[in-house]
């Protein structure tokens, strides 16, 4: 027995062990495994050009995705908005995943509840669901308003948010007067990056245009204040902070929209916080006066912005800023729209990161990257991986469409690092597997499930992404901004020094390079 | 430490009573009436917990449940390890369900075993407007391709199959047939059907009787020589190792475990099933149905057991061993004999650390009773305790064998009521899962999660209870706890004692 009380065993060590080795030997006979070498054939003929095509022929199934689906987004915009509850309108299971998923990232709660959809909504419709579950979580949950989205059962069969939310207020679940805004969030069209769109367009709709009809449209009288959108981002805690503080020292007046990185991020200090932060309803009203609207997520933004722009502001958006070119753009831009000079503090910020890119370029120059994500995310850490003198050789995005396609190439173009670069919208991690077996790359960055391709290739994963559930606290630094590229600088060079270290330190064999000083 | 233990149990059932008088005030009228019927004190005696349960959920109140193709793909099938299982139908359900169970398996992922893959038809809106069953028949040939060495296929239906009207009962014929009699399973656990995960087990488990059980040759040879100690393990799902960690202790006592349902499982063991002469019934909520169905088709007997904590342990052991001869019953006693002195160690080790602390529970299938005997042996007590999606047959399991009496019960708990009760009864520890776990760890409370037991596991068996044991003291000892409240801050308040 090799369980004992002073050294208590877990699964990382339990198993290893005889005894549960031959339990688990004993066990295949029940199994009717197949052949070892036929295992072996097979695994050896997946990494193969000839799988790859077969692979890439694929037109129907899709194996380990790169994306969620909308209501993830919706909900994720919805809890940026001070004392706002999510609510999602069909099958309860749904608010189940969305809560614990991004509870498993951020390491925080997640408040959400759900119209608890079954057999009788899906023939009457869910109407008395809403009626009911309005006025449940308004009464249990104290909220300053309520974001309505959708399940994909709801929206196959039809129901009209819209008109349920009208006919609840009718029926006295919440006050006439309280904010119910709304977005239909179909999980069978885009991914959580278009479900934040929508939501994000929904709760601004419901505020400039005369919230569902029921007060007039808000007249604009442009001020100086310029609105910032984040985007879906796994590392908003950090970014959306990083953001405020570039625009508090440029001295710009500004409304973060969908800000959650206070409810992502409360204390441990005996209270929870179901709500805390986020974009006040006042703010989020007064939004429209904005002279401009910037977007750090093209791809998470589309709809909105064209909202935006209707209203008559100007609308300029960014690709995930990482690194120097990206955050020159960004402040030259804030500069230009804000009418601010940017000041002597991020210049010097700037210069640090050049600085640590010089120290340490020689370790990341001509180095191959795989990097798969969210569309803008891909190109924000392929631009910075330019700047770094690396070479980006993979770029897939799930949920990238064509447009981002044209625009990665002509990242990629743009650069004498980017020209062996092949850019892949729609593809999946398997797709990404077999690119790594028959064209391998030195790094791969990617979010948590990159680990299994990590294990199957062998290439080192750099966890840059959405989810990571599986490492801690890194969504809590910023990876937008100088400070942000140069906390990617060090994941990246981390990963890298760490690389080396294994593969030098056999004793007497190949530990002449176990280098003390890199 | 808390208060509860320094007041009678009068005082208790009386501060229980007011306690769930004073939650239901916060609702709309109906709601109140309804959630009434979840919530109660355990009486001794009584041979339930006094409470509804398996009813909908009500909108709007923050359930913790899941639904169906949680209860069939993420419980049931999905450990089955050597069968490729479909998310059909839009990205997310495969997506949020994708290796977050901590179903362990030995194999080679990607080629002879798939549970850690996210398979999905990613369904668009013209899969929706036409229809998806030509996706289906597309998906399968795919599959079959890049995948030969599956031993079987399952599609999981997510809530869009059943209201287009697709066939993927038909589709499975076709294609099995095509594919030489292969083993394809359709599964009509869309999320909106029933109340909870738990209807998603039953159709999971109706799945296996209709579409393996039924098309078994009847008299097929067997593929191992049978013996008169066979049995498989039912409702175990390897999580961190559960089932291995139960299955050495079966096989030292001298029975033979055939299969694993469906922890670390395969097709072959699902198959050999109906040859066993007992079937062992760790989480009945989530495989009774299969276990009845083995016990009227095939005349095999099942037995509940429970293999948390020793006490239970040994008592689930000698209870099995009574199905069989004297060399298992000595076996039984010589496995027990065995274990005693880890037993005694662990006790005497974590014992002193965590005695009189008292626990709330909030788990689903069979935990939030079987747990409890655990807690027991360390001295600890469970002060409350409740199930997501139980059944009365699991409440009545309940009182009349683990409760104590005025033990808080709360069915189908919602956000609000738990962190009320929370409050009020200032537990030293809680175990429920990854959406509770932080908001209760803000308000200073030690917690683990008891669905995925935090990333650690196994906790069933003799070498799962240490680490059991471990855990429950590196979360109620943390130091962390006492760090709460700034020190220019006033003293904290009462409920933030609880890790004192």
């Amino acid at each position: 027995m090799a369980q004992s009380a002073e050294h208590v065993l877990d699964h990382l060590e339990l198993f290893r062990g005889p005894e549960y080795q031959q339990m688990l030997d004993k066990k295949k006979m029940f199994e009717d495994p197949r052949e070892p070498a036929e295992v072996e054939r097979i695994k050896e003929w997946t990494k193969t050009p000839e799988y790859r095509e077969k692979n890439f022929a694929r037109e129907a199934l899709t194996i380990n995705p790169a994306k969620a689906c909308q209501p993830l987004g919706a909900v994720f915009a919805s809890v940026g908005f001070e004392g706002t509850l999510p609510f999602v309108h069909g099958s309860q299971g749904c608010v189940a995943y969305y809560r614990s998923h991004l509870s498993r990232h951020f390491k925080e709660p997640c408040s959400c509840v759900s119209s608890s959809m079954t057999e009788d909504a899906a023939v009457f419709g869910g109407l008395n669901n809403m009626i009911d579950g309005l006025a449940n979580s308004y009464n249990m949950y104290k909220p300053k308003m309520i974001a309505v989205s959708t399940t994909c059962m709801a929206e196959v069969i039809g129901d009209d948010l819209n008109a349920f939310i009208k006919t609840s207020k009718e029926k006295g679940s919440v006050p006439a007067e309280f904010d119910v805004p709304f977005a239909h969030t179909p999980a069978f069209v885009g991914s959580h990056v278009t479900g934040y769109d929508n939501a994000l367009k929904g709760i601004l709709e419901h505020f400039w245009d005369g919230k569902a009809g029921t007060v007039p449209k808000l007249e604009r009288r442009p001020n100086q204040a310029i609105n910032i959108i984040g985007g879906f981002d796994g590392y908003a805690v950090g970014n959306l902070r990083e953001i405020r503080r570039i625009l508090e020292l440029m001295g710009i007046q500004h409304t973060i929209l969908a800000d959650n990185s206070e409810v992502f991020d409360t204390p441990t200090d005996g209270e929870f916080r179901m709500y805390d932060g986020g974009t006040t309803l006042e703010d989020a009203a007064n939004a429209v006066h904005a002279k401009a609207t910037i977007s750090m997520q093209e791809w998470c933004t589309e709809k909105t912005l064209q909202f935006v722009a209707g209203h008559g502001q100007d609308v300029v958006s960014f690709n995930y800023p990482i690194g120097i070119s990206a955050t020159d753009d960004l402040l030259v831009a804030l500069s230009r729209i804000g009418g601010k000079d940017i000041p002597e503090q991020l210049a010097r910020e700037r210069g640090r990161l050049v600085d640590a890119i010089a120290d340490s370029s020689a370790h990341i120059h001509g180095k191959k990257f795989a990097v798969y994500g969210d569309p803008d995310l891909c190109y924000g850490v392929a631009s910075f991986l330019l700047e770094l003198g690396a070479e980006p050789t993979h770029v897939l995005s799930t949920n990238g469409n064509k447009a981002w396609q044209t625009k990665m190439a002509a990242l990629l173009a743009g650069s004498p690092f980017g020209q062996s670069c092949q850019v892949y919208p729609g593809r999946d991690l398997w797709h990404l597997r077999s690119l790594l077996f028959t064209e391998p790359v030195d790094f791969l960055i990617g979010n948590t499930y990159g680990k299994y391709l990590e294990r199957d290739t062998g290439t080192p994963l750099i966890r840059i992404g959405f989810p990571v559930f599986d490492r801690h606290h890194h969504h809590r630094s910023p990876v937008w901004g100088y400070q942000g590229g140069l906390n990617v600088l060090v994941k990246i060079l981390d990963k890298i020094f760490d690389e080396i270290d294994k593969k030098t330190n056999l004793l007497g064999k190949t530990d002449y390079s176990f280098d003390i000083i890199r | 430490m808390s208060l509860a233990t320094t007041q009678s149990i009068a005082d208790i059932r009386a501060r229980n009573k007011q306690l769930i008088e004073e939650v239901l005030k916060v609702y709309p009228e109906k709601t109140a009436k309804r959630r009434a019927k979840h919530l109660n004190v355990h009486q001794a005696g009584k041979s339930d917990c006094g409470v509804k349960s398996n009813i909908k959920s009500i909108p709007g109140v923050m359930t913790i449940r899941g639904c169906a193709y949680a209860g069939s793909k993420g419980v049931v099938w999905g450990p089955i390890k050597d069968m490729v299982h479909i998310s059909h139908g839009p990205v997310g359900c495969g997506q949020y369900s994708w290796g977050s169970r901590r179903n362990y398996y030995v194999g080679t992922t990607g080629i002879d075993s798939f549970v850690t893959l996210q398979f999905t038809s990613d369904f668009q809106e013209k899969d929706i407007v036409f229809g998806g069953d030509k996706k289906l028949v597309k998906v399968l040939d795919e599959i079959q391709e890049l995948f030969p060495l599956n031993n079987g296929i399952t599609i999981q239906s997510e809530c869009p199959i059943g209201l287009i009207g697709d066939d993927i009962e038909a589709v499975s014929r076709t294609k099995s047939k095509e594919y030489g009699g292969k083993t394809i399973v359709p599964v009509r656990c869309e999320g909106f059907r029933g109340v909870s995960q738990s209807l998603g087990h039953h159709i999971a488990n109706d799945a296996v009787r209709d579409w393996i059980f039924d098309k078994l040759e009847p008299n097929g040879a067997p593929k191992f020589e049978p013996t008169p100690y066979d049995v498989a393990i039912i409702g175990d799902y390897n999580i961190g190792g559960d089932a291995w960690s139960s299955r050495i202790l079966l096989e030292e006592m001298g029975l033979r475990v055939i299969a694993q349902w469906s922890g670390d499982g395969s097709l072959a063991e699902l198959e050999a099933t109906p040859k066993a002469k007992l079937n062992l019934l760790h989480c009945y909520r989530s495989m009774n149905y299969i276990s009845r169905h083995m016990e009227e088709k095939f005349g095999i007997p099942w037995c509940e057991y429970n293999f948390f904590g020793p006490s239970k342990i040994a008592e689930s052991l000698r209870k099995i061993a009574a199905y069989f001869d004297d060399k298992i019953k000595e076996g039984a006693e010589r496995v027990i004999e065995k274990y005693q002195p880890l037993v005694n160690a662990v006790v005497a080790k974590y014992r002193p650390r965590l005695e009189g602390r008292t626990v709330m529970l909030y788990v689903g299938g069979l935990r939030p009773r079987h747990v409890i005997g655990a807690y027991e042996d360390l001295g600890m007590e469970v002060v409350g305790t409740g199930y997501e999606f139980g059944h009365n047959d699991d409440y009545q399991r309940t009182a009349q064998n683990y409760v104590k009496d005025s033990t808080l019960i709360y069915d189908d708990v919602n956000g609000y009521e738990f962190e009320r009760f929370v409050e009020k009864l200032q537990p030293d520890l809680i175990g429920s899962g990854i959406k509770e776990k932080y908001v209760f760890q803000k308000m200073g409370v030690p917690f683990r999660q008891m669905h995925s037991w935090d990333y650690s596991g196994p906790y069933h068996g003799y070498d799962g209870f240490a680490i059991f044991a471990r855990d429950m003291d590196m979360a109620v000892n943390s130091p962390v706890w006492k760090k709460t409240k700034a020190p220019w801050k006033e003293t904290p308040r009462a409920k933030l004692l609880a890790a004192e």
